[in-house]
């Protein structure tokens, strides 16, 4: 196809000069005829390798994915229904299961929706605006990343702690912060919050300033250009980021679990439960709630593959 | 619209971008501003768009201060070098974004929007495109639909950030004669970036060419090209051949052998001659200005090129003149001579 454009354009070109230069207009063209039938070598293709090597390769890759994703995950539904189906939604019945899944919506409702706006705001500072401190910016929204979760909780319990920096004046004005829902949701935020400004960051740096600035140019206040311009053009990057910062909020399980106390029926989230019912030898309801969280991970992965094709799309969709 | 920039300081850390510039535009002019990359032509644009503020100057569009308004409430079509379209819109709502966006309070009705994007869409001859978005047109389009865009608020006055720059060669020539025409049709004060001197003489009634973030000359094309005011601008501007050469009292000389033009007020000392390549022509012998040897004869189409190295350089000064359109073997020796007249002598500078 494009070959064949090009054909025609040295043609013209060749032709519009014809006259002064007394050129044939045929001559070169062969030329090119050659060029394009030049046979490609029959040689092995570099980028493959011979048949035995393949098949170990991708039997190894086989038995590791067998062994250390697939197994747990076939184990985990097994010993969940090992006892019937019956059992299962009985063990998911139980008041202190249904307490734990209502917490842990809660928590995941809560966190999720103060780190997208924490996110976006991040994202959009970071992305659009040059200032002084910028790169610490950066590295500070990271740190959740690179700190132990149980360090993420804990950090919390020295702050709020009875023996904490804040534990007194929390207790004289009797406040809860500590073994109760909004510690949770603090360490919860805490372990949580790169996600979405993590996923926004690239995705906004990549798309500039420009169609910002039009849009400004063009009479539109501030909050129009944000909604109008920048939100669309981030929708999907910003729904990555959701759906990962969702999935580790419901799964989160060190920072937790030392903020939480344990307190049955009021302060178990659903991972804490799991341990907790399977220290206690109860198997099938343990891997009854693994197996929602489980679920959660296996929806979480098809939406993440979904969006990732619309993000690519996205960006392509600039393309010159 | 008239617009006028005084003494506009704008400095990007240590690096002056604009340097104490000066400029007023008259209304219904259109305006190029011309210069290499780095001469501060687009911060001067997005100054007067709102987009960058300067340091310090004034600039007034139809006599009022623009300074004190935000980009938003100056009404300037801004037209971006890599158009900046709103990827997610159709064209259509590209283009009746600024209507959309407008105060409730002057918001036209649904249909006046229609009708106006419509006619907006006619003027650019796009009106087949509405539906599509901006990712499925070509360069050429993708330009004019953010120029429709940019027309869609009946802006005051319209500003276009080197609006050819990203499109090929043949695209370019007609959009650019199309710019012209719709410049007659709708007769908006507009100024153009462009760092394409061809672009700049062919298109606008008036050139403004800088360089270093200072203006170095004002004019008509022709008067730019004819007359060029500094050094910079006769190299930039047209293609030139430059000479060394040594300037005292009012004589000039290449090489010890003195040229018969006038030194026109250059300081004795060492000086750059700047010549057309059009102004001076290979002939016999002894009959010219400049001796020389022609080295080479290259020849494209029905050009041809001689690359003459001078004498009394050691062969080191060689020069590009524009031969008879005959062939000469290359080699022979030639003697050539540059017929005055030489036309303009600028100094730039004496060497140490």
């Amino acid at each position: 196809m494009s070959m064949q454009t090009g054909l025609a354009t040295s043609t013209t070109q060749l032709r519009s000069y014809a006259p002064a230069t007394d050129v044939s207009v045929a001559a070169p063209a062969p030329r090119l005829e050659i060029a394009r039938a030049e046979p490609v070598t029959a040689r092995r293709n570099p980028r493959t390798e011979p048949g035995p090597v393949r098949l170990v390769i991708i039997a190894l890759a086989i038995t590791f994915l067998s062994v250390f994703v697939v197994l747990p995950l076939v184990v985990v539904f097994a010993s969940a229904f090992s006892k019937g189906v019956v059992a299962y939604f009985a063990a998911l019945a139980e008041p202190e299961a249904l307490a734990a899944i209502k917490l842990t919506l809660l928590i995941a409702a809560i966190s999720v929706t103060l780190n997208l706006v924490f996110g976006v705001v991040a994202a959009w500072a970071i992305s659009k605006f040059e200032f002084a401190g910028k790169t610490f910016l950066i590295t500070l929204i990271d740190l959740p990343f690179s700190v132990s979760p149980v360090i993420s909780g804990l950090v919390f319990v020295l702050l709020f702690g009875a023996q904490g920096y804040f534990g007194s004046w929390l207790q004289a004005h009797n406040v809860h912060i500590l073994f109760a829902v909004p510690g949770i949701a603090l360490a919860t935020i805490f372990v949580t919050f790169p996600f979405v400004a993590r996923a926004l960051i690239p995705l906004m740096q990549e798309q500039g300033t420009q169609e910002e600035e039009a849009a400004i140019s063009l009479g539109a206040s501030g909050l129009q250009t944000f909604f109008r311009v920048t939100l669309p053009n981030i929708k999907w990057g910003l729904l990555y980021g959701v759906l990962l910062c969702n999935a580790r909020a419901m799964g989160e399980f060190g920072a937790v679990s030392v903020v939480s106390g344990h307190i049955r029926g009021e302060t178990n989230t659903m991972p804490l439960l799991v341990e907790i019912l399977y220290n206690e030898y109860q198997f099938v309801a343990s891997f009854a709630i693994a197996s929602l969280l489980a679920m959660l991970a296996l929806i979480t992965l098809v939406a993440k593959t979904i969006l990732e094709r619309r993000l690519d799309e996205a960006e392509v969709g600039d393309g010159d | 619209m008239a617009i006028e920039v005084k003494n506009i300081v704008k400095k990007f850390g240590s690096f002056a971008a604009l340097d104490n510039v000066d400029l007023k535009v008259a209304d219904g002019e259109l305006l190029a501003l011309l210069g290499p990359s780095g001469s501060g032509k687009t911060t001067l644009l997005r100054i007067i768009a709102g987009l960058d503020w300067p340091d310090s100057g004034e600039v007034a569009i139809d006599g009022e201060n623009a300074l004190s308004r935000g980009a938003s409430e100056r009404q300037v079509g801004f037209v971006f070098q890599h158009y900046a379209l709103f990827r997610h819109m159709t064209v259509f709502e590209n283009v009746a974004f600024g209507l959309r966006v407008q105060p409730r309070a002057i918001r036209k009705d649904e249909a006046t929007i229609r009708a106006r994007v419509k006619n907006l869409l006619d003027l650019v001859q796009l009106d087949w495109l509405a539906n599509r978005y901006p990712s499925q047109l070509s360069g050429g389009q993708r330009q004019r639909i953010a120029l429709a865009r940019a027309l869609a608020i009946e802006p005051r006055i319209l500003l276009l950030d080197e609006p050819f720059g990203a499109l090929d060669a043949k695209v370019r020539k007609e959009l650019r004669q199309w710019l012209r025409s719709l410049h007659n049709e709708i007769h908006v004060t507009s100024i153009f970036v462009t760092h394409d001197q061809e672009e700049a003489l062919e298109v606008a009634n008036r050139v403004v060419v800088m360089d270093k973030g200072r203006i170095e000359q004002i004019g008509s094309p022709g008067d730019v090209y004819d007359n060029p005011a500094t050094a910079f601008v006769h190299g930039f501007i047209g293609e030139s051949i430059v000479l060394p050469v040594d300037v005292a009292g009012d004589a000039v000389r290449l090489d010890g052998r003195p040229l018969n033009i006038p030194a026109l007020g250059a300081a004795s000392g060492a000086a750059k001659l700047f010549v057309r390549r059009h102004d001076m022509a290979v002939g016999p012998a002894g009959t010219g200005a400049l001796e020389g040897a022609i080295r080479h004869v290259r020849s494209f189409g029905p050009i041809q090129r001689a690359e003459v190295a001078l004498a009394g350089s050691e062969g080191k000064t060689v020069i590009e003149i524009d031969a008879p359109p005959r062939p000469r073997a290359a080699g022979r020796r030639n003697r050539l001579a540059a017929a005055p007249p030489l036309p303009d002598l600028r100094r730039a500078g004496v060497a140490p």
